[in-house]
């Protein structure tokens, strides 16, 4: 058990409480440093989706989770980084400024999304972003001038001051890192500094807010224009990973993803964010293991418990038929979030924080801790 | 002009759809505050519970009919006791998320047992058509308006002038004090959801002949209803039937007199104008805290 | 001069006159108590000095500035902080975390400061921890400095609301029901806390209040409201005894 003794109030503006966690996060930070030494190409480019989603996650984190912001849209704010990124490249303007123009617009059309958004409250944010969304992603389509419409755009590979950046090279992959690092480090300045504490206010009374002297409009439109900016930041790194962005990537389930993302790391974190993503990008190779081994184990498992020659095989046959059908990557989805809200409505993140408790306390930790109170539903109209 | 009557018309039965999906919403929101973003879904699972009965069975449309509304009362009423009755405390959005849950797995789960094809199957409306002078309105819509209209009238009623239905608004306002006062909150809670996929399955059925049945109709249907019920103002029961015939006219005119593009663009440009003139909807109530 | 004054305030719900025709001044450095029945409209005319309703009529002059027309969000700025008889804490947030909050209109630093986290925004955050931990030892929460709202008690709870209202520093504090739901020895420590207000932190406070102990305990002057009209402004006594607000409220 450890027990910190503050004498300090830096300890407690600090990131860290102690020590222990430079350590940890020191050995994380070096260990995704080596990886594209040790590992595949293939796992190297799925950690490369899994950063891309967490810098997303982080600002939709900043919206959702910090300032109780609900948003079904951010796949527009993705797109519009991915767009002004394929376009700046057409007309040749050098990566790095197209990199921050992208966060730029996407910012800005956060603030749009925000004026309008300080009129409406709960279920009605949610239905106006998805109406934005839906708008953007139809915008995309028919400016066949710009974006070429539904036929899409290439992206060639970024040129950084002279050097090229691949989409599967070493050096694709420490730039996304570090800006996932940055954004990080961002958001927890953010949050431990006056600007994130009036964000937590505003979710959590504005009444209250208002009248300490936080300008509840004006903080709400930053939090969606922050937001909007840093997912842009993420949708200019999408449209080089991917190499090839057309309007119909960034549907409405792409942003139901990012939410999901959110939810299942467990909503109010920064931690969240990072698991949410993991997450969310190991469902496609959980799936295709599932489809292309799961029956043979099966089978051979059935065999080993006695079961003859010819119902192993049929089950084989069965399973790899389900598993391939092509509905199963929703059904899984959607088992999946509904798995996670009945029991771990706290997420990966909290269930986390549950298991590190019970190390932290160990003999101590009673089983009855986190046993969850009956809720009663209240109208949140009116908050 | 008899074009533009034609297209209202198309887009008035069109509106309804979205209308009786919209209804849905709202009846659930009215009795738990909660947003069923499955309820599209539910519209087709419906219309796929009716082909089984009709097409693959043989039954007679009524009683197939019939029976669809049975099974999809039963099927919401499992979910509801399964998935949103354990987590009715949570924060709202917690809460949606769960019913998109829903919807992805029941869409997956559909496409998996009936197949992605488009299915058909007999209908009394499927043709068919009533002429007025030179117009000409097919059955099949027709009987959609109709039966909006009905139901709406019906839904109205039960809920502003019936207990039950007081019962149930209570519930939505402050859950712990419905069951102080008595109100069986969980049969309340349980009867609204059969209801609601009551209204979605009717929607199905009789969506049928226009656009026959197929597992990812409930999305695209369930998009294009959400505008429908903000812009009713969600509390409000003929708001949503209102506001379903709004976004359905405008989509209809829309795809007809605007270029390629802006019929889906419309309702939801729409959508957002109204919201930013009156956030409420058109029929809903402002609230501000008091404090 | 007086501090606070209110001249003609009426505040109008369509046909309701919730406030009507009141007027009154506060000195600086006053305790100046506000009875009457419920829906007297109290804390309608606490909601009209805190901006959080704008009145049909009439005006507020702050120490001679007129802040009828500021917005909800500025009045912090002119010195007037408040709290609220349904509590409004931040109850995701500890108590620590509500009162930083608190000094919110004190804050000097911007957005890009505080992203990249300037030794500026540092020492402004240890400022902020200072001045609220002075107010937490004024008001005994030692203890409960860590811990989240939504597990405290519901006493508890009333003091950290004036202590983040104290946080910002205020020249004005209204308090609204600070006594009620609070046991008789709470009161007792409300009524010091009260007092200290005035004497060491030289704020001038507006408060409404239904415990006529505690209102005779700490008031300098009290008005009594009914159905938004003034009935009677005086000593505390004096209005106590006064027939009509013995006829409207009080009782024999």
């Amino acid at each position: 058990m450890r027990f910190i003794f503050k004498t300090d109030y830096d300890q407690d503006i600090d990131l860290a409480p102690h020590t222990g966690y430079f350590w940890s996060y020191g050995l994380l930070t070096a260990a995704l440093v080596a990886a594209p030494f040790v590992f595949g190409n293939y796992f190297i480019s799925q950690l490369v989706f899994v950063f891309i989603y967490a810098i997303v996650g982080v600002g939709l984190m900043i919206l959702a989770g910090y300032t109780g912001l609900a948003s079904l849209g951010h796949a527009a704010f993705l797109a519009i980084g991915a767009y002004t990124a394929a376009v700046a490249q057409k007309y040749g303007v050098p990566f790095p400024v197209y990199f921050l123009l992208a966060g730029l617009l996407a910012g800005l059309l956060g603030v749009l999304v925000g004026f309008p958004a300080l009129r409406l409250q709960g279920i009605y944010l949610v239905i106006a972003t998805i109406s934005m969304g839906l708008l953007v992603e139809e915008i995309l389509a028919r400016w066949e001038s710009v974006t070429n419409g539904n036929e899409g755009l290439r992206v060639k590979t970024a040129q950084v001051f002279g050097l090229e950046m691949t989409r599967d090279g070493v050096g694709f992959y420490f730039f996304c890192l570090a800006v996932l690092i940055a954004v990080l480090l961002m958001a927890m300045n953010l949050l431990r500094s006056a600007t994130g504490r009036a964000f937590v206010a505003i979710r959590d009374s504005e009444t209250a807010a208002r009248s300490l002297g936080v300008d509840v409009a004006s903080h709400k439109v930053k939090a969606f224009a922050i937001s909007a900016a840093i997912t842009g930041l993420a949708g200019c790194i999408f449209a080089h990973k991917m190499s090839f962005i057309s309007p119909e990537m960034f549907t409405l389930t792409l942003s139901i993803e990012f939410i999901m993302m959110i939810l299942i790391g467990g909503a109010g974190s920064l931690h969240g964010a990072i698991f949410g993503a993991i997450f969310v990008v190991m469902v496609d190779p959980f799936l295709t293991l599932l489809k292309d081994d799961m029956p043979g184990l099966l089978a051979s498992a059935a065999r080993l418990v006695g079961v003859g020659a010819d119902n192993a095989a049929l089950l084989q046959e069965t399973l790899a038929r389900w598993a391939s059908a092509a509905g199963l990557k929703g059904a899984i989805y959607g088992a999946v979030i509904m798995l996670f809200i009945l029991f771990e409505p706290h997420g990966i993140y909290g269930r986390w924080l549950k298991v590190k408790l019970f190390f932290n306390l160990f003999p101590l930790y009673k089983q009855a801790t986190f046993v969850r109170q009956k809720t009663y539903m209240k109208s949140e109209r009116g908050r | 002009m008899l074009d533009l009557i034609q297209q209202i018309v198309s887009g008035v039965a069109l509106g309804c759809v979205y209308g009786l999906i919209a209804l849905g919403f709202v009846l659930i929101y009215k009795a738990t505050e909660i947003v069923n973003f499955a309820q599209g879904d539910l519209m087709m699972l419906g219309g796929f519970f009716a082909f089984t009965f009709i097409a693959i069975v043989g039954l007679n449309y009524w009683i197939g009919f019939g029976m669809a509304i049975i099974a999809m009362a039963a099927v919401a009423m499992l979910a509801e006791r399964v998935l949103i009755r354990p987590i009715l405390g949570n924060p709202q959005f917690s809460i949606v998320m769960a019913t998109i849950g829903l919807g992805y797995f029941t869409r997956s789960i559909a496409g998996m047992v009936w197949g992605t094809d488009d299915l058909k199957f007999q209908t009394p409306f499927s043709s068919g058509v009533l002429r007025i002078g030179d117009l000409v309105l097919a059955h099949d819509k027709l009987s959609v308006i109709v039966a909006t209209i009905i139901l709406c009238i019906a839904l109205y009623l039960f809920f502003n002038r019936t207990k039950l239905g007081t019962a149930m608004r209570a519930t939505s306002e402050n859950m712990l004090a419905a069951y102080y006062m008595g109100i069986p909150v969980k049969r309340v809670v349980a009867m609204v959801w059969a209801i609601s996929a009551a209204v979605a399955t009717c929607a199905g059925v009789l969506l049928a002949p226009i656009t026959f049945v197929h597992s990812n109709v409930g999305l695209a249907l369930g998009l294009k209803a959400f505008p429908a019920a903000v812009l009713g103002g969600f509390g409000s029961i003929p708001g949503a039937v209102v506001g379903g015939i709004v976004i359905g006219v405008i989509e209809s005119l829309a795809g007809f007199y605007l270029p390629e593009g802006w019929k889906d663009a419309a309702p939801h440009i729409v959508l957002l104008t109204v919201l930013m003139v009156r956030p409420e909807g058109l029929f809903g109530v402002y609230l501000a805290k008091k404090v | 001069m007086s501090y606070l004054q209110a001249q003609n305030l009426s505040l109008q719900f369509g046909g309701l006159k919730a406030v009507n025709d009141v007027s009154f001044s506060i000195e600086k450095g006053e305790i100046f108590t506000i009875i009457g029945p419920n829906g007297a409209g109290k804390t309608s005319i606490f909601n009209l000095i805190s901006k959080f309703y704008r009145p049909t009529s009439g005006r507020i002059l702050l120490d001679g500035q007129d802040v009828t027309d500021v917005p909800a969000h500025r009045i912090a700025e002119f010195g007037v902080a408040r709290t609220f008889q349904n509590i409004e804490l931040f109850e995701n947030a500890t108590v620590l975390q509500n009162l930083l909050v608190g000094r919110h209109r004190l804050n000097r630093t911007n957005l890009w400061q505080e992203l990249l986290f300037l030794p500026s925004v540092r020492r402004s955050e240890r400022a902020h921890r200072r001045r609220a931990e002075e107010v937490i030892e004024f008001l005994g929460l030692e203890a409960h400095r860590d811990k989240l709202i939504s597990g405290l008690a519901y006493g508890v709870r009333k003091i950290v609301e004036v202590a983040r209202a104290l946080c910002s520093e205020p020249r004005l504090i209204l308090l609204d029901e600070p006594s009620s739901g609070l046991n008789a020895e709470e009161t007792d420590d409300m009524s010091f806390w009260i007092r200290d207000i005035r004497k060491e932190l030289g704020v001038t406070v507006l408060m409404v209040e239904h415990d006529m102990s505690l209102v005779s305990k700490v008031s300098d002057r009290v008005l009594a409201l009914n159905y938004g009209k003034v009935l009677t402004t005086g000593t505390s006594a004096e209005v106590q005894s006064h027939p009509d607000v013995v006829a409207a409220y009080l009782g024999a």
